[in-house]
């Protein structure tokens, strides 16, 4: 039975092709028997695919998901940041150059807001729970953008690795919550527009979750608000640990 | 011709990547500034440029497209390899600090949307 094994491992990504057609031919089933199509097959998918990779991670110790599974290893190709990036770009195709250029004020706006309003948010939080030194508090805040700008920050300012592993936590748990809950205040938050979803993208930036979020939500939606969302990470990672950290630095 | 596609794709990517991480470099962080933006702009900008110039295939077209329909199976797997049990088991910290923040932002939403002209 081994070989069997192997074939599957040396086919990684070919598996990861299979499994996620199957899981998303379930998921449109499953949108048209239980919800009569009223929550899309893709929002189930998406969803379905947080879920198991919470129930591999439990399983294998691992913090890959269901790549930690050997004979799914292909997932971390398939599903990691070169194929992402690379599908990403490819939804610029036909996207209208007009409405970039009218939306971008409002985007540059929104990225800012977005960056340091999340940057207090989280900073709050962490002197609420009782943490007193700059370079916690402020790794925690950079945390709260993404969870790139955690690790970046922390390592910046000199953050102890537990407050670093926090702030990776906090960032997971946003994309992770924008990733859901896009699809379910779409329409009260008047998200559909590509005006609106490049203002959302930039309030939001965590890239792997307005993309995901976007697509369960109106996938004409996703190259306009990743476009924005792909410059949030890059200003939490210059602005976090030199003006904000400063910022905090005067105050604690 | 479809390979053609699916190069000029592969062009923009690696140079909006080269673009992002260079920013990146001049601004002393440790981080790609925006390079899958860049990568956008310029495959937007170049298929404007071909299309002036008669030199868009349609099959170029379709180099390009099937990529953009594998974007949500792609996001699909992303989301399977999450570290989510991380996410749930991380502490009060580490969920109000995820959690907050975006509904702080979300308020904002309404506000930053005045800024947009109004068109149509």
């Amino acid at each position: 039975m081994d070989y069997i094994t192997t074939v599957l491992v040396k086919n990684g990504l070919i598996v990861a092709f299979l499994v996620t057609g199957l899981l998303m031919i379930a998921a449109e089933y499953l949108s048209k028997i239980l919800t009569n199509k009223k929550i899309p097959g893709s929002a189930i998918a998406i969803f379905s695919g947080l879920v198991l990779a919470y129930f591999a991670g439990v399983a294998t110790g691992g913090s890959k998901g269901i790549a930690d599974i050997k004979v799914l290893s292909g997932f971390e190709v398939m599903g990691g940041a070169m194929f992402r990036d690379f599908a990403i770009v490819s939804t610029a195709m036909g996207v209208s150059f007009g409405i970039i250029k009218k939306t971008g004020l409002a985007g540059v706006v929104s990225l800012l807001v977005g960056v340091i309003l999340s940057f207090f948010a989280g900073a709050v939080i962490a002197i609420a729970m009782g943490y007193q030194d700059a370079a916690s508090i402020t790794t925690i805040g950079a945390g709260a953008c993404t969870f790139v700008v955690g690790p970046v920050t922390g390592t910046a300012v000199g953050a102890g690795s537990d407050v670093i592993a926090i702030s990776i936590a906090a960032g997971v748990v946003k994309s992770i919550l924008v990733t859901i809950g896009t699809p379910l205040i779409a329409r009260f938050i008047g998200l559909n527009t590509p005006q609106a979803a490049m203002i959302y993208g930039g309030l939001m930036g965590t890239t792997s979750g307005t993309a995901a979020g976007l697509a369960a939500t109106d996938p004409k939606l996703v190259p306009y608000g990743a476009m924005t969302a792909t410059f949030y990470t890059g200003l939490g990672c210059l602005l976090c640990p030199s003006a904000l950290f400063l910022l905090v630095r005067m105050f604690y | 011709m479809l390979i053609r596609g699916v190069a000029l794709l592969a062009a923009c990517y690696i140079t909006g990547q080269l673009i992002g991480e260079t920013l990146g470099r001049l601004l002393q962080i440790n981080a790609n500034v925006g390079g899958v933006g860049f990568a956008m702009l310029l495959l937007i900008l170049s298929q404007n440029w071909l299309e002036q110039h008669g030199r868009f295939h349609p099959e170029m077209e379709e180099g390009v497209l099937f990529w953009s329909k594998m974007y949500l199976p792609v996001i699909v797997a992303m989301s399977a390899t999450q570290n989510a049990k991380l996410a749930l088991s991380s502490g009060l910290v580490a969920l109000l600090a995820g959690i907050v923040p975006v509904v702080v932002c979300l308020a904002t939403m309404p506000l930053i949307s005045k800024l947009n002209p109004k068109s149509e």
